[in-house]
């Protein structure tokens, strides 16, 4: 496997300080990382969310990616028409509709579902937050169970929704997991599905101080202790077939993982939780990891 | 009887609560996510029910399920989601289901100014669905109207059958306010004729206020709801005569009611030679313009709609008789300019489009107006 060091990517810069990203927002990282990765080629589709005001206000713009801000219910209908134009043109370029986790899995599901099913030459990133930061941290169907959010002020009730593996299920080429945390890994998976032709998926899990309540300094640790717990699983899979990514090979191993608590606690979102809610989000998170292994 | 320091839209809140409301169905939105937010921890409380749903294409077509459930319901958005709403829109005038939808303005078209007001979408809330037919809408230009306002529009929703838009704006959304909540026993609470489960062929439209009783579900009616062209029974008749009795009905039954609709104010105008029309929160600026104007004895006076449709050309041609010109000011290019304008036929009507992110501010307005006395 080759290795990936991050001082010989790409330096040019496609989102300039002085946006109007949060102090510690993981999806200006995650941007970063997307100009790393795939530098000038990036068409960007993107919907309401997040990423539309981190653009930045004049004269304080501070976005260079080539970029289609569309509304919400539209993104990947969007990419799949730039794409296939751009194919009949015989131009080359990477369509990438980059939408939240509303503009993936809830006001987002029929376009991703539709351009998934026709394998459209796009990548779909859906860049997770657990919520809707930018209008105020209301629930989504990605928000963890027991999480509060301003429309569940109690504690959501319901789990988060399995989007990579209904995009799984899509028998689309390609689908992978990827975290803030660990670029490389991330920035790999996006090299691989650029160079794939047809429909592509990358979940993105970006922890959001803002929302999820807990001080900015502490993104990347958030992030990373989500690997570490197990919570999130760092994975691809090509037709269907799931490879376990190395940075989470380790926490297949049930006793290797850390206690989920210490994610847990780090965040002001899970104070309403129960011992008895931390014993269920253990328990969903053996039964993910067991659902998943079944792909490998 | 108390009285509270809250938003429009919380008021809005209070007074769907007090009409009544047992569900609100919600998408987030500046500026309507606070509206949502509220009633997510507000309505349980009051034995009601708030869910978050994927877009708002589902809300309103959740906000329809729950009203034929019984439930008198709600869901409120600003024009992006609006737009979505659309075809859920028509579905609820053809089957006659009450419901209100606020509708909170923003700058437009398409993503527009999120965090900022206009008055553009005066036109979209009365025809954006295909077809035809008449749907209320009523414009608060304060934190108290919302609150009265928004049991009015579950009233007619509920004797008209109908849905009902409250149109508020971003400006007006997060203004806070002085408001006087009041006790049930100081408002009127209309709820929704069903049929007599006796008398067999009750439900039938023999009425002549043309609203047929409601077969709400699960009370022994056997309803079938219907969004085709539809008879009294609800089955499916494409011809002429069934075809033009239902649409002449959903119309009739708002505009035959305007008088019942129409709902306006007028200040200063009874010895005025200048008349100012403006609606919502720009009637606020317009009220200190004419305030303004008058202490240069110019006798000029503000009528002021709090039903925008049906448009209230009777009161208005009442306060115009005697005045030699009509000033139309709106935050807009001069949308219901074209309105006034074609029911003040031979009067002087000058349309004052101040298009203005925030209020025109009333200095704005007496300039403008000065230009043309």
């Amino acid at each position: 496997m080759m290795v990936l060091n991050i001082k010989e990517l790409p330096q040019e810069k496609y989102l300039l300080s002085g946006n109007a990203a949060c102090p510690g927002c993981p999806e200006a990282l995650g941007l970063k990382y997307l100009g790393m990765a795939l530098d000038d080629k990036v068409i960007l589709v993107v919907p309401a969310g997040c990423s539309s005001v981190i653009q930045g206000l004049a004269p304080g713009s501070s976005f260079r990616f080539t970029t289609l801000n569309v509304p919400f219910a539209s993104s990947d209908a969007v990419a799949a028409g730039l794409a296939a134009a751009k194919e009949v043109v015989g131009e080359d370029a990477v369509v990438i509709a980059w939408a939240g986790d509303g503009g993936t899995a809830d006001i987002g599901m029929a376009t991703l579902s539709g351009a998934a099913e026709r394998n459209d030459n796009i990548i779909h990133v859906c860049v997770d937050n657990e919520a809707y930061m930018n209008t105020g941290i209301q629930r989504s169907s990605l928000t963890p169970y027991g999480a509060w959010t301003t429309t569940t002020w109690t504690g959501k009730k319901e789990r988060k929704k399995e989007l990579p593996l209904i995009m799984l299920a899509h028998k689309v080429p390609y689908v992978a997991t990827a975290s803030i945390a660990y670029p490389t890994d991330y920035i790999e998976k996006l090299r691989k599905a650029a160079s794939i032709k047809g429909f592509k998926y990358i979940h993105l899990h970006a922890p959001c101080p803002v929302g999820w309540r807990f001080d900015p300094k502490y993104t990347v640790r958030v992030a990373k202790l989500a690997v570490e717990t197990g919570m999130w699983i760092l994975f691809e899979a090509f037709n269907g077939k799931v490879t376990i990514s190395p940075f989470s090979r380790p926490y297949q191993n049930k006793e290797r993982r850390k206690p989920v608590t210490e994610y847990l606690k780090l965040q002001e979102r899970f104070r309403t939780m129960k011992p008895e809610d931390v014993k269920l989000i253990e328990k969903m998170i053996d039964d993910a990891w067991k659902t998943l292994l079944k792909f490998t | 009887m108390r009285t509270e320091f809250i938003t429009t839209n919380i008021a809005i809140a209070e007074g769907a609560i007090m009409a009544g409301m047992k569900f609100y169905a919600g998408y987030p939105i500046t500026p309507a996510s606070d509206l949502f937010e509220y009633l997510a921890e507000r309505l349980p409380q009051a034995g009601g029910l708030t869910v978050q749903f994927e877009d708002e294409i589902a809300s309103i077509n959740a906000v329809i399920g729950a009203s034929w459930a019984g439930a008198k319901s709600m869901t409120a958005t600003s024009g992006p989601g609006f737009s979505l709403m659309v075809e859920g829109l028509g579905f609820a005038i053809i089957t006659e289901t009450p419901l209100v939808v606020v509708d909170i303005m923003r700058a437009g078209p398409s993503t527009g100014v999120p965090t900022k007001a206009t008055q553009s979408d005066v036109y979209q809330v009365r025809f954006a669905p295909h077809g035809i037919y008449s749907i209320p809408v009523l414009i608060p230009w304060s934190a108290q109207e919302g609150f009265d306002l928004a049991i009015r529009a579950f009233n007619i929703a509920e004797a008209l059958r109908t849905p009902v838009i409250i149109l508020s704006d971003a400006v007006l959304a997060h203004a806070w306010e002085k408001v006087r909540i009041k006790d049930l026993t100081e408002i009127k609470v209309i709820d929704r004729e069903m049929p007599q489960l006796k008398n067999k062929n009750s439900w039938l439209n023999q009425k002549s206020d043309l609203v047929p009783p409601m077969k709400v579900f699960g009370r022994g009616y056997g309803a079938k709801v219907e969004s085709l062209i539809h008879d009294e029974r609800g089955w499916y008749i494409p011809n002429n005569e069934t075809y033009r009795k239902l649409v002449w009905r959903l119309v009739r039954k708002i505009e035959d009611k305007a008088r019942f609709l129409w709902d306006s104010v007028t200040y200063l105008t009874e010895d005025s030679d200048y008349l100012v029309y403006a609606y919502g929160s720009v009637a606020r600026p317009a009220y200190a313009a004419v305030k303004e104007l008058r202490k240069e004895s110019i006798r000029i006076g503000l009528f002021r709609p709090r039903t925008l449709w049906p448009f209230d050309y009777f009161n208005l041609k009442k306060a115009s008789m005697k005045v030699k010109k009509v000033f139309v000011v709106e935050n807009n290019e001069g949308k219901i300019f074209r309105e006034v304008q074609r029911h003040l036929r031979g009067k002087e009507v000058i349309p004052l489009p101040l298009i203005d992110l925030e209020v025109p501010p009333p200095e704005d307005i007496v300039d403008s107006i000065r230009e043309w006395l």
